[in-house]
């Protein structure tokens, strides 16, 4: 039902993708693992360091391929904030031997969809075709792997839209901005605090020379991936993929500086005003994100208590907050614990009328006391689990989503064998963890505070000529 | 066969050589009078299953906006004795889930649940005392219309919310499609306003079953007893009326959005329309097939004029829209508009090229295996099927149905369904 939700957008896409779901996905429902032969998905590294991971799923005849670049807007440089971005759609402008819209239309000529994303960690792209057209798409992909043309008029046309999208999405989505700032407030060294779409200025100030020195720096075969999911035959696929990328070269990449940030040492806090009605506040709270898969605990334990949360409809935010308390029509937790850079966990809502948002603040803050005061019982936490086993099911219904899996794993540095591991270790969160993690981070030092004040519309919305006839 | 004809048929069979048809839908009526659409399928231990009423916002009384919504939304919140919180948590320890919605036509409630017995018997049970007695708690009601309103009035703040809502009273001045519920509208209901709207919609003779999965035609034929059995009669229901075209028109509504929102369109299509699969074909060439599509082509990517803009058909039980939307930055909203106008009388008055229209039928006949390749995909289109009373073989005859169309169709079909005369247009957000 109701409410818009808070909008923590994980990635810019080409173009409008509705199966995607744009919320930040708890990494709880994101996840799956094969419950197939243990050697499926198969890898084989290329000479020049591109590696390919295949996936056989046979029950339709149809295959989804990707491309992952390990660069994202976490790699950019102040002054040309939203270049991955910006690249991403330049991706779709041609090389000299397949012009301005030729990708799009063989694509399409072929029976496919397309798109691609730009999220903080990563730039990705992908075709779902009929599955006989597997190499026709990898053709295209090693093209423009190498070949761009970045050519300074399609630039200066494609900037526009981009600019059009952040009007779109940012500009005019009072709780994009309020994370926007929200992020920028917390994040004051780690990249983390620049937008995903750059800020308008340097999309203003943006050259065609930025974008080629981007591609010139990252689209490398060495800092790339490649994903098949469908129905193939894995040796039939490495064989393509090194017809297709095996030539392209390597080269070395720039230096990755850490940019770590600072410990955060007192609560934060900001406002955004905006036309609205609603008023929203969002609360970020730094956590740890899994480095090691084996040895870490915390993050485990972080994703289980985000379900015990707002996992699902009878979940502790949504039975106290809404149902018993009637403090907010609309309640929010979120975590992702696969993240390049540092960690975070959101809680966030909008108060019901008659509450404020500091009256819902405190009952946030509520939430998280009742936890480390009392802990979480073992059927929420076996409820979760429960979750968890029937998701990596659901997953398999489809080809994309077992795509975005592998390739998200893959993105943050932890192999997609180790997919499985990550859900033992998650089936073995105990409550005492849970517990542990809600004290050890839920501190005010570590905690940013943004609120959405909202304005009124100029006046009511309301014809200003009335319905005119034309002709 | 004609050369012409040959080539194309030759094209076709290099593109989709699969040719494999829709899959096995099976249906029968239950003996509540349900009728049932099945597709068995045992490549995953998963179980969709989807009832759909016909007890969408057209069903609605004048004055009674929302209700159907409202409805809805309270249908899992308290059945037999067990409250909301009892429900979900149930639902949540089988690891199974509940979703689902209301359109103009429809309210869905749908169920996808692990097929093994321990988890799908109960998971069935639940739905079925969904079904068969919830008892719409009144605080309940309360809270939900209290939560409704508050969301109605957040999103009239938003420039998309208002453009359609306008865009949607102008083509349907004096029609259930052109109602909105509002915050007024919302706070006048009362919960015996919700039980009504449920014992007159939510009957048998008004139900569909779609069960897409890990079943038996044996079982899923007690499943589908089981769910519709204690459901009431109800008797069938008297069609929508047909709306009355608007004439053209245009309104401009202020908003302090940086982007103007702009939609033109017009009451065009009903479901089971002989003209759909011409209207489809021509659509993609216009504006439905992305980055190959005229309006992307001629405002996305020639003048930069919109991230997204886009045309479609939306097919209902009586007609619905065809409707070309995007958004654009205030200042070239005029331009925006111009240039769609012109693609569009363009495109009216000379349809597709051969060219055009033969890429429309690659992607569409190509791209067909994508439309059906996991169980969510299957359920989307059974129950579409379903519902609506489509022949059971529309998808095995889907591709075919594509590769007949010609030119002549494309134009006739547009000609008689997109008349200009009744073309509205919304801008918000353009001064």
């Amino acid at each position: 039902m109701p409410a818009q939700l808070p909008d923590n957008r994980r990635f810019y896409q080409k173009r409008f993708m509705p199966m995607l779901c744009l919320r930040l996905i708890p990494l709880l429902l994101a996840l799956a693992v094969p419950a197939t032969a243990l050697a499926n998905p198969y890898e084989r590294p290329l000479a020049n360091g591109l590696r390919v991971i295949v996936k056989e799923d046979r029950r339709a005849p149809t295959v989804a391929h990707m491309v992952w670049y390990r660069a994202g807007s976490m790699d950019e440089k102040s002054g040309t904030t939203g270049v991955a971005h910006v690249l991403e759609h330049m991706m779709f402008k041609g090389t000299p031997s397949a012009g301005p819209g030729e990708f799009s239309r063989r694509v399409a000529a072929a029976g496919g969809r397309d798109n691609a994303f730009t999220s903080r960690d990563y730039t990705a792209y992908f075709q779902q075709v009929p599955k006989h057209k597997l190499s026709e798409m990898m053709q295209l992909e090693a093209d423009r792997m190498r070949h761009l043309t970045l050519d300074p008029e399609e630039f200066a046309q494609e900037i526009r839209v981009v600019m059009e999208e952040r009007r779109l999405r940012t500009d005019d989505q009072p709780q994009s901005l309020l994370f926007e700032q929200l992020t920028a407030t917390a994040y004051q060294a780690h990249p983390y605090r620049v937008p995903i779409i750059g800020w308008m200025s340097d999309l203003e100030n943006m050259t065609v020379k930025d974008a080629r020195a981007w591609y010139e720096s990252w689209y490398v075969p060495n800092n790339a991936y490649v994903v098949v999911v469908g129905d193939v035959d894995h040796n039939a696929v490495f064989e393509l993929a090194e017809q297709h990328y095996g030539t392209l070269p390597a080269r070395p990449l720039p230096a990755r500086k850490p940019q770590d940030e600072p410990p955060q040492t007192g609560m934060r806090r900001l406002a955004v005003k905006a036309p609205a009605e609603l008023p929203v506040v969002m609360m970020a709270y730094k956590v740890p994100v899994i480095r090691d898969v084996e040895r870490d605990v915390d993050p485990y334990a972080l994703e289980m208590l985000s379900a015990v949360l707002d996992g699902h409809e009878a979940a502790r935010f949504s039975k106290h907050l809404v149902r018993q308390q009637r403090l907010a029509v609309e309640v929010t937790a979120s975590y992702d614990s696969t993240t390049r850079g540092p960690g975070t966990f959101y809680l966030y809502g909008s108060p019901s009328e008659g509450k404020t948002r500091a009256e819902l603040e405190a009952g946030l803050r509520a939430e998280l006391a009742d936890v480390q005061r009392q802990g979480v019982a073992a059927d929420e936490l076996a409820r979760a689990k429960a979750q968890l086993i029937a998701s990596q099911i659901y997953k398999l219904d489809s080809m994309f989503a077992q795509a975005m899996e592998i390739g998200q794993f893959e993105s943050v540095g932890i192999p997609h064998t180790q997919s499985q591991r990550v859900i033992e270790k998650l089936q073995a969160v105990t409550a005492e963890q849970v517990q542990a993690v809600a004290s050890k981070y839920f501190r005010d030092e570590n905690l940013t505070v943004a609120e959405l004040e909202p304005q009124p519309l100029p006046s009511t919305p309301r014809a200003r000529s009335s319905f005119a006839p034309r002709h | 066969m004609n050369p012409f004809k040959l080539l194309v048929y030759l094209c076709l069979v290099l593109v989709a050589p699969l040719s494999h048809g829709g899959p096995k839908i099976e249906s029968w009526q239950a003996q509540s009078g349900a009728r049932v659409f099945f597709v068995e399928n045992h490549s995953l231990p998963i179980l969709d299953v989807q009832v759909d009423f016909a007890a969408g916002t057209a069903q609605e009384a004048p004055g009674k906006a929302g209700v159907a919504q409202l409805t809805r939304a309270l249908l899992d919140l308290g059945a037999a004795g067990m409250d909301e919180t009892e429900i979900a948590s149930r639902m949540a320890d089988l690891g199974a889930k509940l979703s689902g919605g209301v359109d103009m036509d429809r309210a869905s409630i749908s169920l996808r649940t692990l097929s093994m017995g321990d988890k799908r018997g109960p998971a069935v049970d639940l739905l079925r005392v969904i079904l068969r007695s919830p008892q719409f708690p009144a605080p309940v009601f309360a809270r939900e219309q209290a939560r409704s309103v508050a969301a109605i009035k957040e999103a009239l703040t938003r420039p998309d919310t208002i453009a359609s809502r306008a865009f949607w009273s102008a083509m349907y001045p004096a029609h259930a499609y052109g109602r909105h519920a509002t915050p007024e509208s919302v706070r006048a209901l009362t919960r015996t306003d919700v039980l009504a709207f449920h014992a007159a919609n939510y009957t048998a003779a008004s139900a569909t079953v779609t069960i897409i999965g890990d079943l038996s035609r044996t079982d899923a034929q007690a499943v589908a007893e089981d769910l519709t059995g204690g459901l009431a009669p109800g008797v069938p229901l008297v069609g929508l009326a047909v709306p009355e075209l608007p004439p053209a028109g245009e309104q401009r509504i202020a908003h302090p959005a940086a982007q103007a929102h702009l939609l033109l369109g017009l009451p065009a299509l009903k479901r089971g329309d002989p003209d759909f699969f011409p209207l489809v074909v021509g659509n993609y060439a216009l504006g439905g097939g992305g980055f190959v599509s005229r309006l992307m082509k001629e405002v996305r990517e020639k003048r930069g004029l919109a991230y997204s803009v886009n045309s479609y058909f939306q097919p209902l039980a009586q007609l619905g829209p065809f409707q070309i939307g995007m958004q654009t930055k205030k200042a070239q909203a005029n331009d925006a508009l111009q240039v769609t106008r012109e693609i569009l009388a363009n495109f009216l008055a000379q349809g597709p090229s051969e060219s055009e229209m033969q890429a429309a039928k690659q992607n569409l006949i190509g791209s067909f295996p994508l439309r059906l390749d996991s169980n969510r995909k299957l359920l989307d289109n059974v129950s579409m099927i379903g519902f609506y009373g489509l022949p059971l073989d529309y998808l095995d005859r889907y591709p075919e149905s594509i590769e007949q169309v010609t030119l002549a169709d494309i134009r006739a079909a547009f000609a008689r369904h997109v008349r200009p005369e009744h073309l509205v247009t919304v801008v918000v957000a353009g001064e």
